[in-house]
């Protein structure tokens, strides 16, 4: 599904990412993990295409199309979903209204009318309980004055309704308590499919007790420097990130 | 049965609009220039009594012993007087055959907006073409509020055939001498509404489609005066959300407004001059008086949508005579490119637990300045005077400025004035959370814009609520980089 070569790229002038390789399938859930300042997030903006960060070489290709010309938004029209980190408070803008505008411009640009309302409504409902989401809470701002775990909720929630094909977790387990935690696991475990991957970008080993990944890939500078099964995480738990530096 | 907004729309929709309100008046063009003159051939063109050319030639009076005011955070040259021409026969009805002659800039607008196409005919000044009725909508309107007693005209044929109304209200909330544009205003003041809604009647529509329609002849110092009677109620919108290309760069209104007991008058504006080009240049000035007063247990609420002019200069206030009255002002001014805007409102308390308040809601785009400028004022009899205030600013990009000017008195120990301010700048990471939701950066910043206004666009009646978003997307398009 996405196709990572040799990737490079910068921001501000600071190279961060140094020829990452990576190859996701469909039905794949894929763990990054690795200490601050790797490079982890970088990567998951470049891939949703952020404008500050510029590839200098290499290529991202998804389902075989080339993403690194396609603008923030058409990538997420071609399916790509991020649960970002900290995800942005925009005031007066119901949680509703904004999934709602969301998935009619996914829906225009790929030709598709408006989803009727009643559609849209029995999705939200659908996609609410499976993420224990109250229904007062659909009816917020979007993020304000939201608790960490709710915001992180929320983007889970959003990546319910949207359906992607790629789904990638910036550091969903941050903030989280252990009870917060495993309801936006079992979400993202209840919407895996054989024809959606995902992207589990981590720190630590917890989160994928809950979410078990295919493949666990370490990140150093920039660079993949080790891959391995979920094993690979309980080592990295163990011994920590020095360990990997020594051997790299 | 009641007529309502609905089926006065279909009509509109069908119908051809037969005549406005506004008197035919012969096709003729004054000289340049303002002296007395000048204002007696207007009042003569008018056909005026006596007492009507009196009070405009007291006004012109005053007029020449006032200063223009430069307080304002607004910088423009200021219009030389004696060039503009003060009388103008309203503008030939039919410009084009077909709307294939417009520009097609203005169509596209209007698409956005979603005005029907009979309107979009209408608002450019071309020939409408179906005819349905031989009835005009204007009568069956008209007839609808004959039947409440309810009066709705030109502020010309109030003049002529309700003196008495005009006689007893004109002037008294918004003095001639008040301020240099009322007074030049009230001398020569071209053409507006009048509505007086009689004791207890609660007008049924919303004086608002019949409104825009008309907006194409509207002059350039217009007069608008609105009575409600005791226990009456009535909501009057007034403008356009359709972008009017003037030629004229000044315009100076006045709007007075008299709630008497137990009224209530909601007065919402949708403003949409032409802003200027990109570079800032061209553009209407807007110097706008608009003031109410409330009388005991009445209400007035302003509700105002601004988006258009390069220079605005409005305050819409409510003086709070009567005891328990209450004064309400909604606000959003959007600036784009190089448009100023120093708006805000004035509550003056006067009576006993009189309440007011302010919602004032700021955009600043492109190389814009945006200030609010308000006063609440608390006098000494206005025991329990409550207020609150929230003036919130949004700004877009670095280039743009939001000010904001409040000014308290309070001379009553018993007063409670509340005063919130926030200012706010819609961030890159803001579109770009928007972005990877597969929201385009110009939608987006539509959705922050929406937010962040929500609580004045709410305050519109509904109808044009959708088309005021609408405008507030239009108006920043290309404001993204």
């Amino acid at each position: 599904m996405l196709t990572i070569e040799n990737l490079h790229a910068q921001v501000e002038n600071k190279q961060i990412l140094n020829g990452i390789d990576l190859d996701v399938k469909a039905g794949e859930v894929h763990a990054i993990m690795g200490p601050n300042g790797s490079g982890k997030s970088t990567l998951s903006s470049v891939i949703a295409g952020h404008q500050d960060y510029e590839v200098n070489h290499g290529t991202m290709l998804l389902e075989g199309e080339d993403l690194v010309d396609l603008s923030p938004e058409e990538r997420a029209h071609k399916g790509i979903f991020l649960s970002f980190q900290y995800p942005v408070e925009i005031p007066g803008v119901s949680v509703t209204n904004f999934i709602k505008t969301a998935i009619n411009a996914s829906r225009k640009a790929k030709g598709l009318e408006d989803m009727p309302a009643n559609v849209m409504l029995k999705k939200i409902r659908e996609k609410s309980s499976l993420l224990e989401i109250d229904s007062r809470f659909l009816s917020r701002s979007l993020n304000e004055g939201f608790s960490g775990g709710e915001k992180k909720r929320n983007e889970i929630f959003q990546m319910a309704m949207m359906e992607p094909k790629l789904s990638i977790l910036d550091e969903t387990d941050s903030g989280l308590d252990i009870d917060a935690l495993k309801i936006v696991a079992n979400g993202v475990n209840r919407l895996r499919s054989k024809d959606n991957a995902t992207i589990v970008i981590t720190h630590y080993q917890r989160l994928l007790e809950y979410i078990v990944p295919d493949f666990v890939h370490v990140l150093l500078d920039g660079k993949i420097v080790k891959s391995g099964t979920k094993d690979l995480a309980v080592e990295l738990e163990e011994k920590g990130y020095d360990w990997i530096k020594e051997m790299a | 049965m009641a007529y309502t907004e609905e089926e006065l729309k279909k009509e509109l929709e069908t119908k051809e609009y037969e005549y406005g309100f506004y008197t035919d008046i012969d096709s003729e063009t004054f000289p340049v220039g303002l002296n007395e003159e000048v204002v007696l051939r207007i009042s003569q063109k008018k056909k005026e009594p006596e007492w009507m050319t009196q009070w405009r030639l007291k006004a012109y009076q005053a007029w020449k012993e006032m200063d223009e005011p430069d307080w304002a955070n607004v910088q423009y040259s200021k219009p030389d007087y004696q060039a503009i021409s003060y009388y103008s026969a309203p503008k030939k009805k039919d410009q084009y055959k077909s709307l294939d002659e417009v520009d097609p800039e203005l169509l596209k607008t209007f698409d956005k907006l979603g005005i029907s196409i009979d309107e979009q005919k209408k608002l450019t000044g071309v020939a409408v073409d179906i005819v349905m009725d031989s009835v005009s909508v204007a009568t069956t309107f008209k007839d609808t509020l004959a039947k409440k007693g309810i009066i709705f005209c030109s502020i010309s044929e109030a003049i002529q055939e309700h003196p008495d109304l005009v006689k007893k209200y004109i002037g008294t909330v918004v003095p001639i001498q008040d301020n240099y544009f009322s007074a030049l205003n009230s001398a020569v003041f071209s053409d507006g509404s009048f509505c007086y809604i009689p004791k207890g009647v609660r007008c049924p529509m919303e004086l608002s489609t019949y409104f825009r329609i008309n907006q194409a002849g509207t002059g350039q110092f217009e007069r608008t005066l609105v009575i409600a009677d005791q226990s009456s109620y009535v909501s009057y919108l007034e403008g356009c959300t359709a972008p009017s290309r003037d030629e004229n760069q000044l315009h100076a209104a006045v709007v007075e407004l008299v709630a008497l007991d137990d009224a209530e008058i909601k007065y919402s504006t949708v403003q949409n001059w032409f802003p200027g080009d990109k570079n800032g240049k061209g553009g209407v000035y807007n110097f706008v008086t608009k003031r109410g007063i409330c009388h005991k247990n009445s209400k007035i609420s302003w509700t105002q949508v601004e988006t258009g002019s390069a220079v605005t200069w409005k305050y819409p206030s409510c003086i709070l005579k009567g005891d328990n009255s209450i004064g309400e002002f909604y606000s959003i001014a959007l600036t784009n490119n190089y448009q100023q805007a120093d708006t805000g409102t004035k509550m003056i308390h006067l009576g006993k637990n009189t309440k007011s308040t302010i919602i004032s809601k700021g955009i600043s785009a492109g190389k814009s300045q945006n200030s609010y400028r308000g006063l609440v004022q608390v006098l000494p009899r206005a025991t329990n005077a409550r207020n609150f205030s929230q003036c919130d600013s949004l700004l877009m990009g670095n280039q743009c400025g939001a000010h904001t000017f409040p000014y308290i008195e309070a001379k009553n120990k018993t007063a409670q004035i509340e005063h919130e301010a926030t200012t706010s700048k819609i961030g890159e990471d803001q579109i770009f959370y928007c972005n990877q939701r597969g929201i385009d950066p110009e939608k987006a910043i539509a959705l922050v814009v929406n937010g962040f206004s929500k609580e004045v666009l709410n305050k519109l009646p509904m109808e044009f609520a959708v088309e005021a978003q609408k405008l507030l997307e239009i108006s920043l398009e290309g404001s993204v980089g």
